[in-house]
């Protein structure tokens, strides 16, 4: 594919000067916008997971006057509901030496170093701040006898400060924020749009103005027109087919500003998850994620011989490659999610998984039972192991878990500044959709505390800055019907082709390419095999894709089809992504680029850049904007 | 190894689906407003307060239930003792207030009970009818324990229409062969006459009925006046039960006695 | 009521991936697939819905639809499958029903009022753990609806005290309670579903097994609204 290298890009928001003061001295320069005038100015907030739900509900707070969309049929369904794991703060609650610069520290650090450092401190520095809010609506987080906040520890992380709700802290946070909208809702602030699809971005005169959107229950295509649209419309990992994410994630609305000319950035970082159920057929639709806290307890472990068919239970502890502890004693099975991810690859195509297709590993709380007993394994993990037994049919409590790696979170997104702002002005970008502050790989319980951080307390400052120059008069209504018929032509352009095959079976077959060809681990090789096939999958999609039914009534065939033909575009692009960043960072593996113990190799002299794209008239064009650190050094990642 | 190249186990069953196929049935979101029930009268008309109405006058019909059971109880001591009783309970406070006053009063809580009662349970019904206009296809299995429950409207109707008859039988004598002017006792001697077999049958039914009634009712009481909650949830289901279940055996006693003619 | 055959069925596959096989069929037969909600497909966003065999979400228990496995049936079964049935929930199409008053009833108080940026510290003000936990366990509704669509009366009793007693247990609840379950429970009457009679189906279905307490815990709340 052809790409052109287009000027370098620059954060120009951040505050220079000592890092703890930059947010507080963003804060202060940024203009406040008059109470009286807050009532007037129109804010679109596409997404109500915790980044759109917690924006829209303090937008509605200060006053503006919001407009909420989802496509679910309620906002509080948003996929942010299945996190499980929990939400990192550095409140050091534990006093085990947490503490806003250590939580800095380590996400650079997890990050590969590959994140900005003024984001990534302010995010610590808000952490704090998101679970008082939370506990404050109501979240019922865990506590101990005492009546205070139990935390535990996570993924990559040497001090506990992972707070939880059980094994459903999406679900509470999001509760939180939901509940908060409803109450914008209810005060008239907010007005709720469920069950619309963004389609489009309507731009007037060079400033995001509005989203095309399609009532996914009459068909009927309307226009909304406000002064910033906000987009929070979450990851696309979907673009696998199988993953941990809820059926309907998409990239849709960020594909298709991007398509209007958004930034889009690092979009071959994706997370893969390593504690997840193994696919058991062809007919798989999603693919469940095992809390990561497993890893707590369990210990991963495969035969040490390869194709061994005995039961786990009998195979005798020598004959047992506990592998994660083998090669990472100080971190064992606590090793950071790209680390367990693929070694378990390795171990598996080695010949020595597990289970059916021999694509799985153990994940055994044999050790865990004998030590604390069955009933405080129950206490812990109860729900998370019914919710196995249920999935697989089998009983965690006497045969190890298997669990296997899959796709589960995108750092890439749209390129956003310190203010959360798109090359569009007036396009804001929020949560996951947004190519975040986990540079190339996200520390567990952390995109919870990015999407809260985000939508409770960031934007809702920054943007007011944007805000202050406004209102900004009528759009042009030329961009508007342009924008309409463009949305128009594609439904109708799918419902007319006609041909013999269901979108489902072009999203597995692209899924199925991309995880094979640009997956966990990436050779030149296979991205320029997956860049050959895409566009041939492409074009035959458009002109063999069935869809059923009109465009003017409730049409899941074409709602899922429109998302298929924007992942076509956007894996495309991951691809290229991955094929000119020949280094290893964090979630992007490059097999050329490995140390002699298999572990990724970055090139710190020509990658420490974000990769942001830009649609051109001639295909993609690279801006790249360098990172630097003064705080955290850079040092190769080691968790040995 | 990919998952691509992996052969899975086949997928062999088959199954038939029947479905509920239709565009909308319905008006879609029409958002609703709640009328405050600031305004007097507001409680009564909720669906709680009718609920709360229930309970209060379940619990007041509960009551005189068990009054009425212990001075059933008394015919085992004797006719005489049962005529004074019934003779008692109209004589009662005499002189200070004039013949039947307590009574009578008794009478009017009962009524005013039976018809409050009455009225909430057909207004709820009348929701709940609302509420589910379109019945279900495949036979609704209860997922819930007891079946008890689902008896509550048809038991209740089962219930008035035999106290009707108990009142013309054993109050007013009219369809009694000792006829209006007996004394209770008679009435009540010549009501379960053996040869009157059926009779008894009648009344084993309704008060079994009423048996199951209250054992949900009684719960269902509590739950409704906010009493229930987790620790105490089985001593008060426990407490229905027993409550139900001395209801029950207590009234049975009287007229299985004189059918089988331990009391003549 | 359609009656389809469906081949090609795992004993492992999803009671939703099973309508999956279904749809891609009827889609290359040019038929229209029959639409149904869902989106997580892990049990917690609650979207997914439909009664089973005359059984909410299928007779197994605590489990949603999307986590109801084909196991559980048998080879060659006869399934019949509708969607919730309640005049509150009106049906968009096929199995897909509008649960919007849901948001309307947390609308009129299931919140607490705390705008972003006011909150103390959280450790200011300790909860009991057994409320934490207690609150917790209310707190776990995912809002499917199964508790309308199994009850007798059509009754969102069950959900509406969820919510209720979640925030009613602890502190952070406390200034708002009566008024929030007197405002949750008429909207509740607006919306017009009906009245609780306590027959106990709901939480017998309830994926999240909230348990009846909670309906206890709405009523009290309620009753002490009303007579203030
Ligand atoms: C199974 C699982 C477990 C996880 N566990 C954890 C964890 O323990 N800790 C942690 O920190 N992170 C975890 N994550 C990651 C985290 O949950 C997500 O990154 C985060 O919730 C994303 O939030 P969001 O608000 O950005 O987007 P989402 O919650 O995905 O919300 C997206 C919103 O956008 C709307 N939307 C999308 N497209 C459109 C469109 N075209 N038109 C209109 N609306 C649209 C949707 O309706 C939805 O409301 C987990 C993720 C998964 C998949
Ligand atoms: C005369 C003796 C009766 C007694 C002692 C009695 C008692 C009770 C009690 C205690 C309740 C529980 C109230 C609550 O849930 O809060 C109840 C409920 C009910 N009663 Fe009665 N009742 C009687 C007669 C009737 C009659 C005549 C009817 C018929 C219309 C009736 C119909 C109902 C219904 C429909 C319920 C609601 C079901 C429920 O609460 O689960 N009852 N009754
Ligand atoms: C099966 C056992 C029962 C027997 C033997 C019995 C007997 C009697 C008798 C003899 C009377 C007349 C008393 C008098 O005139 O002084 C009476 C009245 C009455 N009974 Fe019963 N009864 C029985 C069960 C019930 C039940 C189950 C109910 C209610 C559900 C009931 C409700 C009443 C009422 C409402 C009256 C009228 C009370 C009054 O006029 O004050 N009885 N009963
Ligand atoms: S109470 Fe249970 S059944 Fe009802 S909406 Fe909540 S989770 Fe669903
Ligand atoms: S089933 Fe209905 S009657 Fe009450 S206890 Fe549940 S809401
Ligand atoms: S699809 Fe989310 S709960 Fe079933």
């Amino acid at each position: 594919m052809k790409y052109t290298e287009g000027s370098e890009i620059q954060d120009t928001k951040a505050p220079s000067g000592p890092i703890e003061e930059r947010w507080e001295k963003r804060k202060f320069s940024a203009k406040l916008v008059n109470p009286a005038n807050k009532r007037k100015l129109n804010v679109i907030v596409v997404g109500t997971g915790l980044a759109g739900g917690s924006a829209a509900a303090t937008l509605g707070e200060l006053g503006y006057n919001v407009k909420s969309f989802c496509y679910q049929d309620t906002p509080r369904r948003a996929h942010s509901i299945a996190a499980q794991g929990g939400i990192n703060a550095a409140k050091n609650y534990r006093g085990d030496g947490d503490s806003i610069y250590r939580l800095f520290y380590d996400t650079v650090k997890g990050g590969d170093f590959r994140s900005r450092e003024s984001n990534v401190y302010r995010l610590a520095q808000v952490s704090v701040n998101i679970i008082d809010q939370a506990v404050a609506q109501g979240v019922p987080f865990a506590r101990e006898y005492g009546g205070l906040l139990d935390t535990r520890s996570f993924g990559g992380a040497q001090v506990s400060r992972t707070f939880y709700a059980r094994g459903q802290t999406g679900q509470q946070l999001l509760l939180g924020a939901y509940q908060a909208l409803e109450r914008q809702i209810a005060a008239g602030t907010v007005t709720m749009h469920t069950r619309h699809e963004m389609l489009d971005l309507i731009i007037s005169d060079g400033r995001a103005r509005g989203v095309i959107v399609r009532d996914m229950v009459t068909g009927e295509i309307e226009r909304h027109i406000a002064d910033a649209v906000v987009l929070a419309t979450g990851g696309y990992g979907n673009v696998f087919f199988l993953s941990t994410n809820a059926k309907g994630c998409n990239t849709t609305a960020i594909w298709r500003a991007h398509e209007r000319g958004a930034y889009f950035a690092n979009p071959c970082y994706t997370q893969i998850h390593p504690t997840c159920i193994p696919v058991s057929g062809e007919y798989q639709s999603k693919l469940t994620l095992m809390s990561e806290s497993l890893r707590n307890d369990g210990r991963v472990w495969v035969p040490l011989r390869k194709n061994d068919t005995r039961a786990p239970g009998d195979i005798p502890d020598e004959e047992r490659d506990y592998y994660l502890e083998r090669i990472y004693p100080a971190f064992g099975n606590l090793v950071p999610r790209d680390i367990a991810s693929r070694a378990a690859k390795n171990v598996c195509d080695e010949g020595r998984g597990v289970g059916p297709g021999g694509l799985g590993v153990y994940l055994d709380f044999r050790d865990a039972i004998n030590r604390l007993g069955r009933d405080a394994v129950e206490k812990k993990y109860g729900n998370l192991f019914e919710m196995y037994e249920r999935i697989t049919g089998e009983n965690p409590y006497e045969v190890p878990m298997r669990i296997y790696p899959a796709v589960h979170y995108t750092m890439g997104g749209l390129w956003v500044d310190y203010d959360l702002q798109s090359t569009i002005p007036g396009l804001f970008v929020i949560g996951e959709a947004n190519f975040s502050d986990h540079g190339a790989n996200r520390l567990g319980a952390s995109a919870l505390m990015q999407g809260l951080a985000d939508g409770y307390f960031v934007l809702p400052t920054t943007i007011g800055d944007y805000l202050a120059a406004g209102p900004f008069g009528d759009v042009d209504e030329e961009a508007v019907a342009e924008a309409e018929i463009k949305v128009r032509t594609k439904i109708d352009r799918l419902l007319s082709v006609n041909g013999h095959r269901t979108p489902d079976s072009f999203h597995r077959e692209l899924g199925k390419l991309m995880w094979d060809y640009c997956g966990m681990e990436r050779t030149e090789e296979s991205l320029r095999k997956a860049l050959e096939r895409i566009p041939e999958l492409r074009e035959e999609f458009w002109r063999d894709v069935k869809v059923t039914g009109t465009a003017e009534e409730l049409n899941q065939v074409l709602e899922r089809a429109g998302r298929v033909a924007d992942f076509f575009d956007l894996a495309e692009l991951m691809c290229l992504d991955a094929l000119i960043r020949t280094e290893s960072c964090g979630g992007h593996f490059r097999a050329e680029s490995q140390d002699a113990d298999g572990e990724a190799l970055r090139d710190d002299e020509n990658f420490a850049h974000v990769s942001a794209w830009e649609r051109g008239p001639d295909g993609p064009v690279l801006h790249k904007e360098p990172l630097e650190y003064e705080y955290v050094k850079m040092t190769q990642r080691s968790y040995k | 190894m990919t998952w691509t190249d992996h052969r899975w186990i086949p997928s062999v069953w088959s199954v038939t689906a029947t479905i509920e196929r239709g565009a909308a049935t319905a008006p879609v979101s029409a958002p609703k407003k709640a009328q405050r029930s600031r305004r007097p009268g507001g409680f009564l008309r909720s669906s709680n307060g009718k609920k709360v109405v229930m309970a209060v006058t379940g619990a007041i019909m509960v009551l005189f239930l068990l009054l009425h059971m212990l001075g059933n109880l008394k015919i085992f001591l004797g006719r005489d003792s049962f005529n004074e009783y019934a003779h008692a309970l109209r004589t009662l406070l005499e002189p200070l207030a004039p013949y039947r006053t307590v009574l009578t009063l008794v009478e009017i809580v009962l009524v005013a009970s039976v018809v409050l009662h009455m009225w909430a349970a057909i207004s709820l019904s009348r929701r709940a009818h609302h509420a589910r206009p379109v019945k279900y296809v495949a036979k609704k299995k209860s997922q819930a324990n007891g079946y008890a429950t689902h008896i509550m409207r048809f038991g209740g109707i089962t219930i008035a229409l035999y106290v009707v008859w108990h009142l013309l039988d054993l109050t007013f004598g009219v369809v009694n062969p000792a006829g209006f002017d007996s004394a209770p006792a008679e009435r009540m001697i010549a009501g379960f006459d053996p040869s009157r077999w059926w009779v008894t049958l009648i009344y084993l039914v309704a008060v079994v009925m009423v048996g199951l009634h209250l054992r949900h009712g009684l719960w269902s009481a509590f739950q409704t006046l906010g009493w229930a909650n987790r620790t105490r949830n089985k001593a008060l289901r426990l407490t229905a039960g027993l409550v139900s279940a001395v209801l029950v055996l207590g009234f049975l006693a009287p007229p299985l006695a004189v059918t089988f003619g331990v009391v003549k | 009521m359609v009656t389809y055959r469906v081949e090609d069925v795992s004993p492992d596959m999803s009671f939703l991936e099973m309508l999956d096989v279904l749809n891609e069929r009827l889609i290359l037969e040019g038929d229209d697939p029959i639409a149904f909600d869902h989106d997580c497909r892990e049990g917690i966003c609650g979207m997914c819905g439909m009664v089973i065999n005359g059984v909410a979400h299928g007779e197994q228990r605590a489990t949603t639809t999307c986590q109801l496995h084909m196991r559980h049936f048998e080879d060659g079964a006869e399934i019949t499958i509708e969607p919730w049935r309640a005049a509150p929930f009106p049906v968009v199409k096929d199995l897909v029903v509008d649960r919007s008053a849901f948001d309307r009833i947390i609308q009129a108080g299931g919140f607490v009022s705390v705008p972003a940026g006011s909150a103390p510290d959280a450790h200011s003000i300790p909860v009991r753990k057994e409320n934490a936990d207690a609150a917790f366990d209310a707190a776990t509704c995912i809002g499917c609806g199964a508790c309308v669509a199994a009850c007798p009366n059509g009754s969102a009793s069950l959900f509406t005290a969820a919510k209720i007693t979640h925030l009613s247990l602890l502190p952070q609840g406390q200034p708002e309670r009566l008024t929030r379950a007197k405002a949750m429970v008429d909207q509740m009457d607006a919306e017009g579903f009906g009245g609780c009679t306590n027959t106990g189906e709901c939480t017998a279905v309830c994926p999240k097994g909230i348990p009846l307490d909670a309906i206890a815990q709405m009523n009290s709340d309620y009753l002490k609204a009303n007579a203030k």
